[in-house]
């Protein structure tokens, strides 16, 4: 089970408004009634972006300007709220591998992480630069430098934060750890006999 | 130097440091429902993984489960809802993991079935994939929510991968009003230190106020832990936490029952603790609350006004703008008079026998407004065979409350009750997000069940202090 080692992105961005964008906007909960997780990528920001009818409505993910990007710029506390899965499922099918924005939730964060998703962390006013950047020219190459923890986008050089736990598991191409889990068999049944539980 | 409860319960679960360096931690309860496991047990398919501890998961239906009677007949009009059921079922069965199904009569909301059957128990650690799993650090637990693909990793190695949190104590001292509930406390903390205020923390909820709760109460409290982005709350296990335990179906007997007390007691944090943040609130200064805008933070006490943006930070200011328009409420204004078009008592934060008591004995003999739908939805199966046996459900019926079956229900907008077009929610669940109980323009309103209750009778939003004559007895 080989992972690619994430080092950097670089593709295009593109900017959603607001703080608090809860994983019930990123996936309103009618599509997570499936058992995969196939065809999410068109749920994504699904009430935001289209009325009831299936007309879309403005939204930067309908902009064709920002069509083809693959990160995404948000605010704060990025990714609040339920713990389902199929908010960064949906991310990643539709294209994106990295997300910038102020903070993330941490159940957001790490399911994120655990797909590949590179979520670093720049102050409002870095972000309102790029943001203001790609306005000004959608077809900007934002890279993402997770080695470096570096977001650079032609004249603008910033400093990202990352978990250092995830930027390893990234740059190590260890960001599944379905792996290193398994590995463990013995250490974990001797945990499981030394603590004191019921047994059902 | 002393420990905290979260500190020994990390260590006590340490497997090994993973290279990227975080812990792999073995977790001692997994909870599974039909929404978040299907796809893990896809995953392990493909991956050709079975399950490593089946004994320490238990499942039961909760998320798309209708309410009503006749909706509950197998197979469910939806069919990916019917098909996420039988997937869940099927996978249960191949891999011998208890069920507590539809038919079992033990079936209801994860996070109420685990208290109430006595599986969560004091310095466990807990896994769902659900971000509620906090609820369970009522007990002196150290729960949490998961993603899916960590489904996966606690089916097949009973463990996962996660970085330590740190801890912040939060002290809640003295004696709440009348009036006030767990609820209120939880918005309120919230509401001061912010929807993101917990994230990378554990709270520990502590002080007289939090010491004389229940153990339910306590769960509604530890709940709504991430929706102040704290992904664990607890309280430290005390006597309360054990006479709730005791004789229930899952919980020690005998000896072991002796034995596990005793184990119980030196989870708790010591009294020398360090921690990395300690928060002291005022019990006196919490107001009956209830959420105005469109996140469980933005609260204000039933007698303020709604915030004018004018009046926020100027950082604030746009998030309030927005949240102002999706609710169609006028800053500066009262928030009382605010037309309900539905009511809902219920979800894993207010749908304990305790909960619906305490609704029960102030609506007795009042009737719900003309024109709202008023839902009690008990949390489980053996919460509704309780308040039946003690005849709380005629109450709410003869009031003009739908009395349901057991499940989610409005709470997440996944099952048929939903709101429609921009009707208004008074809601005991918690979240308030856009969008959340199915109608892409539905508005919730968070406050306690007996706010809802009260909001129910009057057709708006009220103080239940008013409408009930609520006085201190």
């Amino acid at each position: 089970m080989a992972l690619a080692q994430i080092k950097q992105i670089t593709g295009r961005g593109v900017y959603v408004p607001g703080d608090d964008i809860d994983t019930d906007q990123i996936v309103p909960a009618r599509f997570l009634v499936s058992v995969t997780f196939d065809g999410l990528g068109k749920a994504l920001f699904y009430d935001a972006r289209f009325t009831r009818d299936g007309t879309p409505k403005e939204h930067p993910l309908n902009d064709p300007r920002f069509e083809g990007a693959s990160i995404l710029l948000g605010g704060q506390n990025f990714g609040c709220g339920s713990s389902r899965e199929h908010a960064p499922q949906a991310f990643h099918k539709a294209g994106f591998r990295a997300i910038i924005a102020e903070s993330f939730a941490e159940i957001f964060f790490g399911n994120a992480t655990t797909l590949g998703i590179a979520c670093v962390s720049l102050t409002r006013p870095e972000i309102e630069g790029l943001v203001r950047a790609i306005a000004e020219n959608p077809a900007l190459a934002i890279t993402v430098d997770v080695e470096h923890l570096e977001v650079r986008a032609e004249s603008q050089v910033h400093k990202c934060q990352l978990k250092p736990s995830a930027r390893d598991a990234l740059v190590r191409g260890e960001w599944d750890p379905i792996a290193q889990l398994l590995e463990a068999k013995d250490a974990v049944a001797q945990v499981k006999q030394r603590l004191p539980y019921t047994s059902w | 130097m002393g420990k905290s409860l979260f500190q020994k319960v990390w260590d006590a679960h340490t497997v090994r440091t993973l290279p990227d360096g975080r812990t792999q931690l073995f977790i001692g309860l997994h909870l599974i429902h039909e929404v978040t496991s299907p796809q893990a047990f896809g995953m392990m398919r493909d991956l050709g993984l079975g399950v490593a501890y089946p004994e320490r998961t238990f499942a039961t239906v909760d998320h798309i489960i209708p309410t009503a009677k006749d909706a509950r007949l197998r197979p469910f009009r939806d069919n990916l809802a019917e098909q996420m059921t039988v997937e869940l079922t099927e996978s249960c069965k191949k891999f011998g993991i208890r069920f507590f199904h539809e038919n079992s009569g033990n079936q209801g909301i994860v996070h109420v079935v685990g208290p109430e059957q006595g599986l969560t128990q004091p310095g466990m650690t807990i896994c769902c994939g659900d971000s509620h799993t906090s609820t369970h650090g009522a007990l002196g637990a150290v729960a949490f929510g998961i993603g899916t693909s960590q489904v996966r990793d606690v089916l097949s190695t009973q463990t996962l991968a996660m970085a330590p949190l740190k801890v912040r104590r939060i002290e809640v001292n003295g004696t709440l009003g009348v009036g006030v509930y767990a609820k209120d406390v939880i918005l309120h903390i919230i509401r001061k230190l912010g929807v993101n205020g917990g994230t990378g923390f554990a709270y520990e909820f502590a002080g007289s106020a939090i010491e004389a709760m229940s153990m339910e109460e306590r769960m509604t409290l530890c709940n709504m832990s991430i929706e102040g982005g704290a992904r664990v709350g607890y309280v430290n296990p005390d006597e309360t936490t054990f006479t709730y335990l005791q004789a229930r179906p899952y919980a020690p007997t005998g000896a072991d029952w002796e034995r596990a007390v005793a184990y119980w007691r030196s989870v708790a944090s010591d009294p020398d603790a360090v921690y990395d943040d300690v928060v002291r609130i005022d019990a006196r200064e919490i107001p009956p609350s209830l959420t105005w805008g469109v996140n469980p933070g933005q609260v204000i006490g039933i007698d303020e006004p709604v915030p004018a943006p004018e009046a926020v930070p100027e950082s604030e200011r746009a998030n309030v703008v927005d949240a102002l328009k999706y609710m169609k409420l006028e800053g500066g204004k009262p928030i009382k008079g605010q037309k309900v078009n539905v009511t809902f008592i219920g979800s894993c934060t207010n749908s304990r026998l305790s909960d619906l008591r305490e609704v029960a004995q102030h609506v007795r003999g009042k009737r719900v407004a003309e024109g709202v739908k008023a839902l009690v939805v008990p949390g489980s199966q053996r919460v509704k065979e309780a308040a039946e046996s003690e005849g709380l459900h005629d109450v709410f019926t003869q009031a003009g409350f739908e009395w349901r079956e057991p499940g989610c229900s409005m709470c997440l907008g996944m099952n048929p009750d939903k709101l429609v077009g921009d009707q208004l929610c008074a809601s005991s669940s918690n979240r308030n997000f856009k969008g959340r109980m199915g109608s892409p323009e539905g508005r919730t309103v968070l406050m306690s069940p007996v706010m809802v209750a009260a909001a129910a009778i009057r057709g708006e939003l009220c103080d239940a202090r008013e409408v009930f004559s609520l006085e201190r007895s």
